[in-house]
């Protein structure tokens, strides 16, 4: 019997030199990738992200657990039917990046991190991006969900344009936009700029894109 | 190199040879919800009292930020500096990432001013180091530039470097320009902390100019943050650190900069050290 119950702690308890041989035991034993990813490595993440909002776990223990989610599905990303991309497909697909004028991406990149974990598709368009190449970005990419960061209050007007850019744009009704940063606060980004959500950290982030593809 | 900012009535110099100068960093809304709160009603008492306290606790400088999500910041930055003024004369720190603040706040202000920030990239160094020449201000230089933060010591040694030969074409002397090579929290990358302390070093054997350091960064995402912001600190100090911006009124971090002081033989007969203890423990003496 494959322990798959293992998986999941491995990867809630960040050991990554555990998860390749236990993903591939179970890959042997012929238990289908499609699973282990959405039954437990998923699974796995959510306890975690569980733990972090509750303090019970900090930072690094949770970039530990993304990035032994990350070994284990090298192992299975290859084996999943070509173009059965169902999983991220599921989950949903975001474009993600730094407003206009700020170059952090300390913050951004493990919203990154911890949404790849948890089963999305993430396309990060990098720092300095300017509102235009948010919505060409988004639409090229097919996405569901667009997520701006900003860590400076210089970076506000740049906030407002980009959720207007999408919002005004032909795709408006296809997506959902999300904010954080130092900088945004959640009455800032829904109220004054109209922004779909607002996420305080990585985990927040994780679970409003969530909430998005399971409220559509 | 010794680095001069006044008010009105005070004069703080920082320097190698100088006991280290903490630039208070409370003013700042941030992540500070209640004083984000009291600055969009342009409530200026809590301010006052941040001041008063970050002094009491051994400040000698108040670095001053208060931009908020959709405020007018200049307005706000001068109604600050004028409220922090009734109440103490310590020199200031004027932080803003929006030039128009900067020049507000550089407009209203009486003495030498420390300016927060310029950094390397273009627009930045065009539109901060001639307000700094132009008010006979010092300034604080972030080791980034148009290409982002960078995390090896030799591109921040050369933005820094950048940045100091910049200000001196303007006429701002090299002393004038404070570093901040910029640390980053190790707990989304662990070989953050070395790098920032490498960073320190060099910096300081090959340019000789004053540092400062938001040391908070540091232990964001970790446990027991105020352990690791002070052993950064002690670290950072043997390392180049000469006015940390950080939060006097946590008395683990006054006197972790206290103690390195007294053990870099700054402190004579250990009485700066001394009368602080007593101060926090009024009963015992």
């Amino acid at each position: 019997m494959a322990d798959l119950e293992g998986i999941k702690q491995a990867i809630v308890k960040g050991k990554r030199k555990e998860i390749v041989g236990r993903v591939q035991a179970a890959v042997d034993e012929g238990v289908d990738p499609q699973s282990i990813i959405s039954d437990y490595m998923i699974e796995a993440m959510k306890e975690v992200g569980a733990r972090f909002e509750a303090k019970k776990i900090f930072v690094p223990e949770m970039m530990m657990a993304a990035r032994t989610m990350q070994e284990g599905l090298k192992i299975l990303k290859p084996l999943l039917a070509a173009g059965d991309d169902s999983q991220t497909k599921k989950s949903g697909t975001v474009v993600i990046g730094t407003v206009f004028g700020d170059l952090h991406d300390i913050g951004k990149n493990l919203v990154v991190l911890m949404l790849e974990s948890s089963g999305f598709e993430v396309h990060n368009i990098g720092e300095n991006v300017t509102p235009e190449a948010f919505v060409e970005k988004a639409k090229e990419l097919d996405a569901d969900i667009v997520g701006m960061s900003s860590l400076l209050t210089t970076g506000d007007p740049y906030v407002k344009a980009t959720v207007e850019a999408l919002k005004n744009s032909d795709i408006a009704d296809r997506i959902k936009v999300i904010c954080g940063g130092a900088a945004v606060t959640p009455k800032y980004a829904v109220e004054v700029c109209g922004a779909d959500g607002h996420a305080r950290d990585a985990v927040s982030a994780v679970n409003i894109c969530r909430e998005f593809m399971e409220s559509r | 190199m010794q680095t001069r900012v006044s008010s009105e009535t005070q004069e703080v110099i920082i320097g190698p040879d100088q006991p280290v100068v903490i630039i208070g960093e409370r003013i700042n809304p941030t992540g500070r919800k209640k004083l984000a709160e009291v600055l969009e009603r342009k409530d200026m008492g809590y301010v006052q009292q941040e001041a008063l306290k970050q002094v009491q606790a051994g400040a000698h400088i108040l670095d001053v930020n208060v931009g908020i999500s959709g405020a007018d910041e200049s307005a706000i930055m001068v109604e600050a500096i004028q409220a922090i003024r009734e109440v103490v004369g310590v020199p200031l720190c004027i932080d803003s990432a929006d030039p128009k603040v900067l020049a507000a706040g550089l407009q209203v202000y009486k003495g030498k001013v420390l300016v927060n920030s310029v950094n390397g990239e273009e627009a930045k160094l065009k539109e901060v180091l001639p307000l700094v020449a132009e008010y006979k201000a010092a300034v604080v230089a972030l080791t980034m530039d148009d290409k982002g933060i960078p995390t090896d010591v030799s591109t921040r040694v050369a933005i820094a470097e950048k940045i100091v030969n910049e200000a001196v074409k303007l006429g701002i002397p090299a002393e004038d320009v404070i570093v901040d090579p910029l640390a980053m929290s190790v707990a989304s990358d662990d070989q953050a902390g070395l790098g920032a302390l490498r960073a320190l070093a060099e910096i300081r054997d090959k340019l000789g100019v004053n540092q400062t350091i938001g040391a908070s960064n540091v232990s964001y995402g970790l446990p027991e943050r105020r352990a690791v912001n002070c052993v950064f600190l002690a670290m950072a100090v043997l390392n180049g650190l000469t006015c940390p911006i950080t939060d006097p009124t946590v008395w683990p971090v006054r006197r972790t900069l206290l103690l390195a002081d007294l053990l870099q033989g700054k402190d004579e007969f250990a009485m700066n050290f001394i009368s602080a203890y007593r101060e926090q423990n009024p009963d015992e003496a």
